[in-house]
């Protein structure tokens, strides 16, 4: 996967959520990444815009006589009220990702995957794939691997770099089994990034590769 | 006002109502959303006089004006529930979504800000978001323009309604001058059917195919999403 299938990659997951096709892990990871990167943001809007204009030209399909009568009843029965702004205040991570720790970033259940490397699940899963959050200990590395599946890793705080490239907070990268790569966080901090998995990764290190039976499946 | 910053050869937007009222605020002298959308096969009918759907989303927002609002159940309803049958819900459970998805365009009229969205992607994402909770029945999130962790963008143009404006214009244009078979696997992919290998058992095409046809297809519009970076 070379830096313009990996950008095709990522577009493809923007078409999927702006169409309706993404799985949930996949619908956080893209809301999470367009409040954070004002460019994918425009290119999604571009995407929603496609839904938007086939609306325009769709064949209408003639709704129930009551349908609006039904809906002006629910109204003053106090459905249409308006929906309450919920924001806590704090800008760390985007809403959509805070609606999913509620009792903030240190109550998730953190577990060490190796030294210096911490994983906590979600619990948004879509059959094999689901969300976690990854914190890389500033300087640390995350073993050298590649992937059984495929890996979206979404950079929340701090930076990581690997071989293809430095991803800091708000970048999307997009890995296959084709990518094999060890990502090191950045010096200044720690690194936490929103990772999307639907296969475990495979340790490609010499000796490390002895694990691999081991890990989870 | 809207012939600014127009691209060359772009078809001119202005013709419409626009003349007919002068002094109107610019937002409802504005061309009906509609007329910029021209696809192969479609007729374009004179509806001047027709207030543009943005107008009226204003009215429902700061008035909470009901007529306003029927104008826009009458429009998008019939599409709406068309857009969630060919999703696959039956009549009536398209029926019972579309009181979902309406409800939330009277609820959170005050959210819509034209500058980011017209209003038939706007509601084209309600009824999107409100197709998945229903299958999932699971609350979701969505982007919440109040977030404070949401990343400014590089300040609007002066006139970045009509710029809004004019980038969805480009979108619908490109899907429009798109070859048939690229708009077509597009058009299944957002209002038929959701997975790649079920457009590919549709069509009698190999799950390849669907694939490459989709990634021209993107490759189009995203000498679009260039224009915007």
């Amino acid at each position: 996967m070379n830096a313009i299938q990996a950008r095709e990659a990522a577009d493809e997951i923007l078409l999927d959520h702006a169409r309706g096709a993404a799985s949930a892990p996949v619908r956080l990871i893209v809301e999470a990444h367009v409040a954070l990167d004002p460019a994918a943001r425009r290119r999604h809007r571009c995407l929603e815009a496609v839904g938007g204009a086939m609306l325009e030209t769709i064949e209408p399909v003639a709704t129930a006589t009551d349908a609006l009568d039904r809906l002006f009843a629910r109204i003053d029965a106090g459905h249409g009220a308006e929906a309450a702004a919920t924001r806590d205040g704090s800008g760390r991570f985007p809403a959509v990702l805070r609606a999913h720790m509620p009792g903030g970033i240190d109550a998730l259940p953190w577990r060490q995957v190796a030294r210096g490397v911490h994983e906590a699940a979600l619990g948004v899963e879509d059959g094999p794939r689901k969300a976690s959050l990854l914190r890389i200990a500033a300087g640390r590395a995350i073993p050298r691997h590649t992937h059984r599946g495929d890996e979206m890793t979404l950079v929340l705080e701090g930076d990581f770099s690997d071989e293809h490239g430095r991803y800091a907070r708000g970048d999307l990268a997009v890995a296959d089994g084709s990518i094999e790569h060890q990502p090191v966080a950045g010096a200044g901090g720690d690194c936490i990034c929103l990772v999307v998995t639907s296969a475990p990764i495979r340790l490609t290190g010499k000796l490390l590769r002895l694990l691999n039976p081991f890990l989870p499946r | 006002m809207l012939s600014v910053n127009r691209r060359p050869g772009a078809p001119s937007r202005d013709r419409k109502p626009a003349a007919a009222q002068p002094g109107a605020p610019p937002l409802e002298a504005r061309p009906r959303r509609g007329y910029l959308w021209r696809m192969p096969g479609e007729v374009i009918e004179g509806r001047a006089g027709v207030m543009p759907h943005a107008a009226l989303m204003l009215r429902v927002a700061r008035e909470r004006d009901r007529s306003a609002f029927a104008e826009l159940f009458g429009h998008f309803g019939p599409r709406v529930k068309s857009y969630l049958m060919r999703l696959g819900s039956d009549a009536s459970g398209a029926e019972d979504l579309l009181q979902e998805v309406m409800l939330a365009v009277w609820r959170r009229a005050a959210t819509y800000d034209p500058s980011q969205a017209g209003v038939a992607t706007w509601i084209f994402t309600i009824a999107r978001n409100k197709r998945i909770d229903a299958l999932r029945r699971m609350p979701r999130g969505g982007l919440d323009p109040n977030d404070p962790a949401l990343q400014p963008e590089p300040p609007p143009a002066p006139d970045h309604e009509a710029e809004a404006m004019r980038w969805e214009g480009a979108i619908a244009e490109a899907v429009a001058a798109m070859p048939r078979e690229q708009a077509e696997i597009l058009r299944l992919a957002y209002y038929e059917d959701i997975s790649h290998s079920d457009i590919a058992t549709r069509i009698g095409v190999p799950l390849g195919t669907v694939k490459s046809r989709l990634r021209l297809a993107m490759a189009r519009l995203r000498t679009r999403f260039a224009e915007q970076e």
